[in-house]
């Protein structure tokens, strides 16, 4: 058991694999040639149409131990993945891998299938009861958390192979040509399925709307699809991105939005070409509407705003705050209109989005990144993965990605959250490096890294509530009083990779 | 103060508890928290002085803790037991 240089413990192995401790955010460098996959030859009049999801599955000539992927674009919506995990376990087969971008809440209809080992691996973080789940030791699952762009790294390296990609695709025609924004399951950008398009041994089109060739537009093409399987329905539209984002009406979340937008403003970055990222979470939206105000004030024109894209945000680019929204996951319905009126709402993938082994993402391009947090510590690191509790509940997305690309990467969070204060002296767990945060904001203090000085007197300056983080902390818990610590035991049940494939913590059962 | 009959405060509003009380021979102190793993013995610390502070001394005191701090303890069990021992 050696240390990162986090000071967390990392085994030498895993399960297997040999782990490479964390060590900083920058100096990783790929060792390895892209990964690829088997040309092939399709001749005029050769079908792809194949009658069902188990047609489909015996074509791949799926064995013991594969993996299979899907994109969770659809998110709670998703039928896809649990229809898959039913139909495999049907086959016989065991020992198999998800590695899909994410898995939601709806997925835990696979819980009875991870019992059986017809799944014994999953290659992505999971959000909700699996997750809690393989923290008590319940499930015996691997699960190994990659952010967005950690996630398509993993696949151009060929660290993880997929050995057949299942694309919800909402719109398709018979060569696999497709895309996200038409028909009754639409979702909008497809782009975390590019990757899996590209890297896959096998890649299927699943769709409930077969439109007469050309699909258009064309998202994820033909010439990347092998197989197209037309089923009843991809997803229940009530539940994907159909939450109705809104800003908070919180008054502690309006009062630290708009201390974050003061942040922003006082940082210099807030003029001509300004780029941005916010989640859809109330009070990012509230940060961004903070921002527009001051645009509008300032005349200022931005650039671009990236990442899961809200109707926000496409407001924002049709009043002409922004000329460009790279979209890799819409969050919203309005986003999803957005991309069928709008030239300047781009899909992306999730390798040009956020993948550190490239050459260069969109999140390097960023100015600021508005990010959320379950916790964080006197160091800056956050945690978004694990709870208080101790429980893995939620995946990472792109929070170390965008973190490490933005210039500056601002955390917004109430200073407690149910008794419990948002700055530890350690986090339970770490998803985003100290090194790649720089503002924390809370309703009660806003703490800055040392690094930034210039910031800190300009903060200082104007009045806002700068406080130095391990008297912050001091100060919350004198409020809170100080939690127990969780108790863990030695059993390591989940792995946090870094972007960059190396080990910035593991997840460890809870001790009940 | 003495508890008479059944009576409750709070609401299960995040950051809020639920106390309900009831006379009993015994003192009994039962805790269901969001948060129990890591502050059950403040919230019992904070219950007990309250009882304390009222001068109670039996009763069955549950509460559904939901984060309060402890000034919201306090205050939600005062007033439960001043509902529960009026005339």
């Amino acid at each position: 058991m050696a240390k990162n240089s986090l000071g967390r413990e990392i085994p030498a192995q895993w399960r297997g694999r040999t782990l490479d401790p964390y060590l900083d955010p920058w100096n990783k460098k790929p060792e390895v040639l892209r990964a690829t996959r088997p040309l092939v030859r399709r001749s005029p009049g050769d079908s792809k149409l194949l009658p069902s999801l188990r047609a489909a599955l015996e074509k791949c000539e799926l064995r013991d131990g594969m993996n299979i992927s899907t994109h969770h674009h659809l998110r709670n919506g998703d039928l896809l993945l649990n229809m898959l995990v039913k139909e495999m376990d049907a086959m016989g087969l065991r020992d198999m891998g998800i590695a899909s971008s994410s898995v939601h809440a709806v997925h835990a209809e696979i819980i009875p299938y991870i019992r059986k080992g017809v799944i014994t691996r999953i290659e992505t973080g999971v959000n909700g009861l699996i997750g809690e789940m393989v923290s008590r030791g319940e499930l015996n699952c691997s699960v190994i958390v990659r952010s967005h762009g950690g996630r398509a790294r993993s696949l151009v390296t060929g660290e993880v192979e997929v050995d057949a990609a299942f694309i919800a695709a909402p719109c398709c025609d018979i060569t696999g040509n497709m895309n996200g924004v038409h028909g009754p399951s639409a979702c909008g950008s497809l782009g975390y399925a590019y990757t899996d398009a590209r890297y896959a041994k096998k890649v299927i089109a699943v769709t409930d709307n077969l439109v007469r060739y050309p699909a258009s537009p064309i998202s994820i093409s033909q010439s990347d699809v092998d197989y197209v399987v037309q089923i009843e329905s991809l997803g229940d539209p009530r539940k994907i991105v159909s939450t109705t984002t809104r800003i908070t009406r919180d008054p502690a979340g309006l009062l630290i939005a708009k201390y974050a937008a003061e942040v922003i403003e006082a940082s210099g970055l807030l003029k001509d070409g300004f780029s941005f990222q916010t989640g859809a979470g109330g009070t990012s939206l509230a940060v961004a509407d903070n921002i527009r105000r001051k645009m509008a004030a300032g005349q200022i024109k931005g650039s671009f705003g990236c990442g899961g894209i809200t109707g926000y945000f496409v407001d924002m680019l049709e009043q002409g705050y922004f000329e460009t929204l790279f979209d890799v996951q819409c969050f919203d319905l309005n986003a999803v209109d957005s991309m069928r009126r709008n030239a300047g709402h781009r899909e992306i993938s999730a390798d040009l989005y956020a993948s550190p082994f490239n050459r260069g993402s969109v999140v390097n391009m960023l100015d600021c990144v508005i990010l959320g947090a379950t916790e964080v510590d006197v160091d800056f690191n956050v945690n978004v993965n694990t709870e208080s509790s101790g429980y893995l509940l939620h995946n990472t997305g792109g929070h170390c990605d965008t973190a490490a690309g933005a210039k500056l990467a601002i955390v917004v969070a109430p200073s407690i959250r149910g008794r419990l204060p948002i700055v530890r002296n350690a986090v339970t767990t770490v998803t985003t490096p100290g090194e790649t945060v720089d503002v924390i904001v809370t309703e009660r203090g806003i703490c800055i890294a040392d690094k930034h000085v210039d910031l800190k007197k300009e903060l200082l300056r104007r009045n806002l509530p700068v406080k130095d983080i391990r008297q912050f902390h001091e100060e919350i818990t004198q409020i809170t009083g100080i939690p127990k610590p969780v108790e863990f035991d030695d059993e390591i049940v989940a792995l946090i990779e870094y972007r960059d494939g190396s080990i910035i913590d593991v997840v460890r059962r809870v001790r009940e | 103060m003495k508890i008479q009959r059944k009576a409750s405060s709070g609401t299960m509003q995040s950051s809020d508890l639920m106390v309900v009380v009831e006379p009993s021979e015994t003192l009994q102190i039962e805790i269901e928290s969001t948060v129990k793993k890591q502050f059950e013995h403040l919230i019992r610390a904070q219950i007990t002085t309250t009882l304390e502070h009222l001068g109670v001394q039996t009763g069955r005191i549950q509460i559904s803790d939901r984060g309060a701090l402890d000034y919201a303890i306090a205050a939600r069990i005062e007033t439960a037991i001043k509902r529960s021992s009026e005339e």
